[in-house]
């Protein structure tokens, strides 16, 4: 298993992505969005966040779409 | 403080709630129906006298000391044999009774050495009392006759003489010395449940004997010691007692060793442990205990313990002891150099769920109001954070829902992914005892583990799966109980969120769920499946109990939350004998969680985000709290390797050891510039320290521990700390060290601060331990007396939540490189990485970890028994000896974690549970092949290990 950070924070990602989906589709991006948030380390988003940016490869759709949710909100925030 | 007597009333409890009044000795006493004449006798103040009688194990009637005479009943019948009917008059002393007692007694000690004065058992023997008792004498058979006693007869060998059994390293069994009680035979059998020991011979021929009149260390015996503390002579006596004498004082507290809590008498002679005798009214243990609690406390006084605070600048230095201030200093210098340079988050900690509560709230506390960030985790990470994150999910609180009592009342016991005769010694033995009064017992494990089969126990089902393929298993179960009409659907509606149950039943009822679906992925036979979950459903009270095995895997949470399902679907929550139970690796490691280890939650569960939370907090600490959940373990070495984490405070775990993938461990640790390790001992993580602090034991301070059934336990100081200092004192000076004074003169005031802080333990203090002996949280208004079982009413998340299990393979795949799964688990006499049980006697049990192969893939490889094999995975290698065995499946190889030479963490990888990071050490894809010895990699581990332990000889300075 790869220990690039992206590559790592990626795959743990996924994985959420894939309990989340199997939830039905109203709960699946919010649901992998709340679950980065409550356990996440700030380092750890903002090198998701960076990676996103970056075209967020490897990243499930769903997964993408909650971690560019996140990253609008923290954005939405740091404005406010 | 003086030696704590226990009253033994001869016979157990009766349980029954009708009563009876009955007269003994002109006194009117009224106990439940079935107690015997004996125990209501001891219970109205009256001692009858007895030898073969004790309360741990039922009434056997052997030694005819104990008659009374029964007004309007012909004869003298045994008081222990004896129940209780309402009107008995009962006579405890008459003449005639004085004349035959005497009479058993003069026979007794016809055969039994007279060398009191010199005898281990000296102030502590129920033979010498009951001589006294009975106004004994005279012996006119006088003792030259046929015996047991001497070893020579009129210059002859005596026959009927055997030697003294020492092989057991911790007790010793000198049969001159018996009197055929039974007592220890039948504790064996009813107390622990392993039937080493029977009686051989008849009559005058009887002789307690370990399995085929063998040696205690050859035997099954598993050493618990239930048979020393059964016996009333000085045939088993504990080698320390023979050794030291008998003690003089002694204190209540809570064994150190794994999660079940067991509560022991420290007995002591002055500062020196002489026993450790487990404690009858200690709630989780009932009086019983194993060979880790009751006889590996060595360690503590072991000469490898390391006293004096250590420090360097860089690992490859010899280590310097200095002063704690100089330590202290030193280590709070490195960490604020390193935020200062890095950033207040480049530094964590990790707390200790072998340390108290108090010391574990201490640890959390100053990483986040001392080093101001939440970087702080705890070992839980690596064994129970997914049934943190499952319970929490479905039942609101992440904690087991029973207490151990509750095993009494279980008709059907589901044990997944758990080991308890090994793992949980002595909650095994409670478990066991039910299944022999019958209740049925399904085994979900992909070993043949003891409980599937061995004396008078057998598993009504076996679904020996495949590892990692829990989560297809407890689905299918699950469709079973809902395509079959099994759902206790009162329960359901009453009780839980039904439209989410309503989807939950329509995903578990799809075709691809089904027993016959997973057969192939799983490899167990569906027939077996669907048996399993009708007795569960429809068996009586069910209850869970399960372990690692159904955590540590990348689907470790959802294997939880399915557990949770199948209770809630078939109403088997919110009473005695049934409930969802995590068994806990470690002493405490639920005390941990409850502390506020985990880095997103303060103590009691609650989420750092939550602002009213940590306003109480912050007032209470008087600091500003960082609002953002912080690193978790593999999170932590993930940021070492990358850069932005450099500094660690380790609080009694060995993260090199027990972490998995320990080549990325020794790389994160290496990529630091401040690590500071407290613990007993030079663990393997000290290697890559720069700073020691020493820590001290169980025995050397106060505290409190929580065990697997939320039991809130004192430990209490018999001994001053060999080190200098508690733990927790060790914590308050480095946190000075660094500008964060916390001031506390004792743990109890650690308690109040918690107690005020957490809602859950509002009501704990040290004084209501005092009184209650224990108490299970939540511990609150209310609860005042704390709460055995959970969820009574209700769930603590208000309705019960269903959620779909989806199973997903783990991407850790066999191979035609790596053919075979390798699972790691425990061994009785040894605990987690060993640092305890390896310096102590245990070791005679097991000296090396072994890796168990089944004879197919031995044979494919040409490996015989006792070899040297290579194991590797995709993470690295090791090399150890094999152990050909039908307990793994063919495709299946098992070892144990418990030695640093064999490292089977090498071979662990890193992936890791989706919810929790807890790594997924039951599932690595393998290579077992022959080799010469130890691997390169094992050499040059133990080079660098034997290098970085080195330690500078003080120099005097010169005059």
């Amino acid at each position: 298993m790869s220990h690039n950070p992206s590559e790592r924070l990626v795959y743990m990602a996924n994985q959420i992505g894939k309990f989340f989906q199997s939830q039905g589709q109203e709960k699946e991006v919010a649901g992998v969005a709340e679950h980065i948030k409550k356990f996440w380390d700030p380092r750890m988003l903002k090198t998701i966040y960076a990676h996103h940016d970056a075209g967020g490869a490897g990243l499930d759709p769903a997964v993408k779409e909650a971690i560019g949710k996140l990253k609008d909100a923290a954005v939405a925030k740091e404005k406010a | 403080m003086s030696l704590i007597h226990e009253t033994d009333y001869g016979t157990p409890l009766s349980k029954s709630e009708k009563m009876v009044t009955l007269t003994i000795d002109g006194q009117s006493i009224t106990v439940p129906e079935g107690t015997s004449i004996m125990r209501a006798a001891m219970e109205a103040g009256t001692q009858i006298p007895k030898l073969c009688a004790t309360d741990m194990v039922d009434a056997f009637g052997s030694c005819r000391l104990c008659l009374v005479e029964v007004e309007g009943r012909a004869g003298t019948p045994a008081s222990c044999t004896t129940p209780v009917a309402a009107g008995l008059v009962v006579h405890t002393q008459t003449e005639r009774l004085k004349k035959l007692r005497k009479g058993v007694m003069e026979l007794y000690i016809s055969d039994h050495p007279l060398d009191c004065l010199t005898c281990a058992a000296n102030g502590d023997c129920e033979l010498q009392d009951m001589a006294g008792a009975v106004g004994l004498r005279d012996v006119r058979y006088g003792n030259q006759g046929e015996n047991h006693v001497f070893a020579d007869a009129c210059g002859e060998a005596n026959p009927a003489w055997l030697p003294k059994d020492e092989s057991n390293p911790y007790f010793t069994y000198d049969p001159s010395k018996c009197i055929v009680c039974s007592r220890c035979v039948r504790a064996c059998e009813e107390v622990q449940g392993t039937f080493a020991l029977t009686i051989s011979g008849r009559g005058f021929d009887s002789r307690v004997s370990p399995g085929m009149s063998e040696s205690f260390l050859g035997s099954e015996c598993v050493s618990c010691g239930a048979c020393v503390q059964a016996c009333p002579t000085a045939t088993l006596t504990e080698k320390s007692v023979i050794e030291i004498g008998q003690p003089e004082h002694s204190a209540v507290t809570t064994c150190a060793y794994c999660g079940v809590g067991c509560a022991f008498k420290a007995e002591m002679r002055g500062e020196e442990v002489v026993r450790m005798v487990p404690y009858k009214d200690g709630k989780a243990n009932r009086g019983h205990s194993c060979v880790k609690g009751r006889f590996a406390y060595g360690y503590a006084t072991h000469k490898e313990r390391i006293l004096k605070p250590m420090i360097r600048e860089t690992i490859d230095q010899p280590w310097r002891e200095v002063s704690y201030d100089e330590a202290f200093n030193f280590a709070a210098q490195k960490l604020r150099g390193i935020q200062a340079k890095h950033g207040r988050d480049s530094i964590g900690g990790i707390t200790s769920s072998r340390c108290t509560n108090e010391e574990t709230y201490l640890v959390q506390k100053l990483i986040r109001a001392g080093f101001g960030n939440n970087n702080v985790d705890t070992c839980a990470r690596v064994c129970h954070s997914p049934t943190g994150y499952g319970l929490a999910t479905t039942f609101g609180t992440s904690a087991g829902t029973q207490d151990f009592d509750s095993v009494e009342d279980s008709d059907v016991i589901m044990v997944i992914g758990a080991n308890p005769t090994d793992a949980h010694p002595v909650f095994g033995s409670r478990m066991k005892k039910r299944l022999r009064q019958g209740a049925k017992l399904i085994v979900v494990d992909p070993r043949k583990i003891d409980l599937v089969k061995s004396a008078h126990i057998k598993a009504d089902y076996h679904l020996p799966l495949l590892p990692g393929t829990n989560v297809a298993i407890l689905t299918a179960l699950a469709h079973v109980i809902v395509t079959e009409g099994l759902v206790n659907e009162t329960f359901v509606r009453e009780r839980c969120d039904w439209s989410e149950f309503q989807d939950w039943a329509e995903f578990v009822a799809l075709e691809k769920n089904s027993p016959e679906a997973i057969a192939g992925i799983s490899g167990v036979d569906p027939e077996a499946i669907r048996g399993a979950a009708r007795l569960y459903a429809k068996g009586g009270n069910g209850a869970i109990y399960y372990g690692l095995g159904v955590t540590e895997h990348s689907q470790g949470s959802t294997t939880v939350i399915a557990i949770a399902n199948l209770a809630m679907a078939t109403g088997n929550i919110g009473r005695r004998g049934v409930g969802v139970n995590p068994l806990r690796g470690q002493n405490n490691v639920q005390g941990s969680c409850d502390m506020g280890s985990f880095p997103h939650e303060l103590p009691g569960y609650r989420h750092i985000s939550g602002d009213a939370v940590r306003d109480q907090f912050e007032a209470m600490w008087n600091v500003k709290l960082n609002p953002e959940p912080g690193l978790r373990i593999p999170n932590m070495f993930d940021s070492a390797i990358e850069g932005t984490f450099k500094g660690l405070y380790v609080q009694g775990e060995d993260i090199l050891q027990s972490d998995p993938n320990t080549t990325h461990v020794v790389q994160a640790l290496s990529s630091m510039e401040c690590v500071i390790v407290q613990d007993l001992f030079l663990n393997e993580t000290a290697n890559y320290a720069h700073v020691f602090l020493p820590g001290s034991t169980f025995l050397e301070k106060d505290g409190t521990f929580t065990n697997a059934e939320r039991r809130i336990q004192r430990v209490r100081k018999v001994m001053s700390p060999l080190n200098g200092m508690a733990d927790w004192e060790v914590t308050i000076g480095l946190a000075k060290a660094m500008g964060f004074e916390m001031k506390y003169n004792h743990p109890s005031e650690i308690m109040d601060e918690i107690a005020a802080l957490t809602p859950t333990f509002t009501g704990v203090s040290y004084q209501k331990l005092e009184e209650m002996g224990s108490v299970q949280w939540p511990c609150n208004e209310k609860f005042p007396e704390g709460s055995p079982i959970m969820h009574v009413d209700g769930f603590v998340r208000g309705k019960g939540k269903f959620v779909v299990t989806e199973y997903v393979a783990t991407d850790e795949r066999t191979g035609p490189r790596f053919p075979l799964l390798l699972t790691t688990g425990r061994i009785l006499s040894q605990y987690n990485v060993g640092a305890q049980t390896r310096r102590t006697e245990n070791v005679v049990w097991h000296g090396e970890d072994v890796l168990e192969i089944h004879p197919h893939d031995a044979e494919q490889r040409g490996i015989r028994d006792g070899d040297w094999v290579r194991l590797t995975s995709r993470a690295g290698e090791t090399t150890l000896h094999a152990l050909i065995s039908e307990r793994v499946a063919p495709g299946v190889v098992y070892t144990t974690f418990h030695h640093p030479l064999t490292q089977a963490n090498v071979i662990t990888t890193d992936y890791s549970d989706w919810a929790t990071n807890c790594p997924e050490y039951k599932v690595t894809a393998v290579q077992v092949s022959q080799s010469n010895g130890p691997s390169d990699w094992q050499k040059a581990y133990d080079e660098q290990a034997r290098n970085s332990r080195r330690i500078a000889p003080v120099v005097e300075a010169a005059e």
